[in-house]
């Protein structure tokens, strides 16, 4: 197991290339003082925390799920150069091996210890239509499955004791970080937390991970020994795939900013701070783009990559790979097509920014124009692209859903939210109805959906300065 | 007025010759016509004689911008994929699809149905938000305000496809209300219309009544609400006479320019509960991947997207007597 092969995809570096390039840069902004001010109103805010909380978990999720390897396979004799399998694993992988290892025939409904279908089985008495046992799910049962409710029971009691643990853990944190801050004693701390009162909004922070773990941890637990989503038409375990799908759901969300915002800030900066005739050239780009509807832009583009992935099989050495440029690609596009609002926004900004007398006077020292726009209108245009990329994460999570269901998201290998949408929506119309994949999926993308509408609400409130 | 209807109309020129280059570019540039035939055709096994016959089935056996071989100069223009396939959408014609079927007859007779949803749907979700918005606008502040902006919220974080599905299922399967799927001709076709209509409003109703109630909110803050109030107007006079009329012109920003686009209809809706409007028929060629169909509607949109931008500078005069069009 030692001598794995890290194989590192372009979507792990890009995703976290981001991440680290976002946290370095909210680290340089603590310098600039109206941005200071920012984040100290947002960590004000209750929603801001508590979302910020449930995000931060998405995100180490998916960043789990971006650490890619292979294994080796089982040399023949050990002096041969050790080979390894085509097989792309992640880190989440090996974390939930049992939930990716343990297939079944086909759907079962969620902690069902039998499969959803009718099969035929042999008994002495002839032949005849029998629910079979799951392989995997409720299998540590034995013969005892009436037992399983209990089972169930305990598991949970279990888990939730566990999570009280660790809530309780997080809460003595942050009393002794309130206690070393500020001069007051225990039951002081204790009474501001409760009214909400630090400067920090500790109260939304651990009440949200409260609910984290008392919802994550139940399920953590018993998907070690039943399907707690249930099982897929292919049997595959459904918790597995809504886990698999976060990391797509985040590579579209934030991959996408690196082809905006480039662009965005380029030509709308350039546009509004040079007029004439480069602000025309670049006015008609974007009216251009804007004027078509972005969906059938988007379906046109993607259908134009489809049709250059699959003519060149060669330039990709794994179905992983394949998938994986897929995906950029489609972050590229959907880059492509969604620019032109932030750079109208930026251009009218800078139209506006330009005409002040401080950039007025820089102008009259003398300072060379590349200078006045990186040291006198980027800073002051910066609250208005964390505002616009933060609000726009999940249209953009949101988009993946209907582009896969069109046919023109990413690959059909890869997991995501569209595409276990896309998957089960017949299965409704099945007798008995198969709803537990589409749950599944709605709650985890409802989850991640709502937290960054409502992350990107506070950060507007925070930063915007006419707020 | 008509003067500056035709400088609008000169201005769109441009636009769309824009959106017609960037197509051809996306579809004749960026691969060439043997990849998307080696697409269509399955990328093993096929021979060269497939290919080209596949080509000159469509007429993109023709060079792209310049053909040398013909005898005149006009054809030597005019005899390209360049001027075939994109400059004679600018007088309507856009080919045939891969079925064989002339794509402007099929967009004519797809143009109704598509609009049969589209409208109510727009009228019915304006009517609706707008009213909401101005009753969160007037408990501004309160619980219930608050409320019916997180209920906003969470309707807006609920993917279109949720919505579809689930109001399908339950109105149309499990209750047996309405209909799973079709159309009708005539007066037959309200049955098979409301339910999509209905699904379509709730979808919508979230995100729009959280903008509207925005834009009442940043009206009912300036200085001419309070002096309205202080002449002792009454609350629901401040309201509609005032704040609504003036809170017209962001709303007509936003609403006119997509009046044009309702001709597209909802491509989700259309394709789920199998409307034979010009939404599925956009899913189907993407799907089947007819690339002349989805040029088509890519020129389409973006034609009737530039009507709606002068729409809207024309309904601007209509509620703000100050705007002049000169």
């Amino acid at each position: 197991m030692m001598n794995l092969q890290p194989v590192l995809l372009w979507s792990d570096l890009l995703l976290w290339l981001i991440v680290l390039a976002a946290a370095a840069l909210a680290l340089v902004s603590l310098r600039s003082a109206p941005l200071r001010l920012g984040w100290r109103r947002l960590g004000e805010r209750n929603v801001a925390t508590a979302t910020g909380v449930w995000l931060l978990a998405f995100l180490a999720l998916g960043l789990a799920d971006s650490l890619h390897y292979r294994l080796p396979l089982p040399a023949g004799d050990a002096a041969a150069e050790t080979r390894y399998g085509v097989e792309v694993f992640s880190v989440l992988d090996a974390l939930a091996a049992p939930l990716r290892e343990q297939h079944e025939k086909s759907y079962s409904a969620p902690l069902a210890t039998r499969l959803a279908m009718m099969e035929s089985a042999e008994t002495p008495a002839g032949t005849v239509r029998v629910y079979p046992r799951l392989r995997h799910g409720g299998a540590h049962l034995g013969d005892n499955e009436s037992g399983r409710d209990a089972d169930v029971l305990v598991r949970l009691a279990a888990a939730l004791a566990l999570a009280a643990l660790c809530w309780l853990s997080a809460l003595a944190f942050v009393l002794w970080c309130l206690w070393r801050a500020g001069k007051r004693n225990l039951r002081q701390n204790l009474a501001a937390l409760w009214r909400g009162e630090t400067a920090f909004a500790w109260r939304g922070a651990l009440l949200a991970l409260a609910a984290l773990l008392f919802t994550l941890l139940p399920l953590f637990l018993l998907a070690g020994s039943y399907h707690v989503f249930g099982t897929d038409k292919v049997g595959q375990d459904v918790f597995y795939q809504v886990l698999k799908s976060v990391r797509t759901a985040l590579i579209i969300g934030l991959v996408t900013t690196l082809v905006t915002l480039p662009l965005a800030l380029g030509l709308g900066v350039v546009a509004g701070y040079f007029r004439g005739w480069v602000d025309d050239a670049i006015q008609y780009l974007y009216t251009v783009l804007h004027s078509i509807p972005g969906v059938l832009l988007i379906a046109a583009a993607v259908l134009m990559m489809q049709v250059m992935i699959d003519t060149h099989p060669h330039w990709f050495s794994t179905a992983a790979e394949r998938a994986d440029a897929r995906l950029l690609a489609l972050c590229a596009i959907l880059g492509m097509t969604s620019w032109t609002g932030l750079a109208r926004l930026l251009r009218g900004e800078t139209l506006k920014l330009r005409e002040l007398e401080y950039v007025l006077a820089a102008r009259a020292f003398g300072v060379s124009s590349g200078r006045i726009l990186l040291r006198h209108i980027l800073p002051n245009l910066s609250h208005i692209v964390v505002i616009t990329l933060v609000m726009d994460f999940s249209g953009l999570v949101l988009a993946e859903a209907v582009l896969s269901y069109v046919g023109i998201g990413v690959d059909p290998t890869m997991t995501s939210f569209g595409g276990m949408i896309n998957n089960a929506r017949m299965e409704l119309s099945r007798e008995p109805a198969v709803w537990w994949s589409l749950a599944a999926a709605f709650v985890f993308m409802f989850a991640l959906v709502l937290s960054a509408n409502l992350f990107a609400d506070a950060v507007r409130e925070a930063f915007d300065p006419r707020g | 007025m008509t003067a500056y209807l035709l400088r609008r109309l000169l201005y769109a020129f441009p636009i769309l010759i824009g959106v017609n280059l960037v197509t051809f570019a996306l579809f004749f540039v960026v691969n060439t016509p043997d990849d998307m035939a080696r697409m269509q055709l399955g990328i093993k096994h096929v021979t060269p004689e497939a290919i080209a016959l596949w080509k000159t089935e469509r007429g993109y056996d023709r060079p792209l911008f310049w053909n040398s071989a013909a005898p005149t100069l006009a054809t030597r223009v005019s005899d390209t994929i360049f001027f075939q396939k994109s400059a004679r959408m600018f007088v309507g014609d856009f080919g045939a699809a891969e079925d064989g079927r002339d794509i402007r007859r099929e967009i004519a007779a797809r143009a109704l149905p598509s609009l049969a949803i589209a409208l109510p749907t727009f009228l019915l979700g304006l009517g609706l938000s707008i009213t909401l918005a101005l009753f969160l606008t007037f408990f501004r502040g309160t619980r219930l305000d608050f409320w019916g902006v997180a209920l906003c919220v969470a309707m807006m974080s609920v993917s279109s496809l949720f919505y579809i599905i689930g109001g399908q299922y339950l109105v149309a399967k499990l209750w047996r209300l309405t209909p799973i799927s079709g159309f009708g001709d005539g007066m037959d076709a309200w049955r098979f219309l409301i339910l999509p209509v209905v699904i379509g409003v709730i979808g919508g109703l979230g995100a729009s009544t959280r903008w509207y109630r925005a834009i009442f909110l940043e009206e009912a803050g300036r200085d001419y609400v309070r002096t309205a109030r202080a002449r002792g107007l009454s609350e629901a006079r401040v309201f509609f006479r005032h704040i609504l009329k003036n809170a017209m012109i962001p709303i007509l920003t936003g609403v006119v320019a997509i009046i044009p686009l309702l001709f597209l209809g909802a491509l989700l809706t259309e394709s789920f509960f199998g409307i034979p409007g010009l939404g599925s028929y956009t899913i189907d060629a993407i799907q089947a991947q007819d690339f002349a169909v989805v040029r088509a509607m890519v020129f389409i949109g973006a034609a009737l997207y530039i009507v709606g931008l002068i729409l809207t500078d024309l309904s601007y005069t209509l509620v703000d007597p100050r705007i002049r069009l000169s």
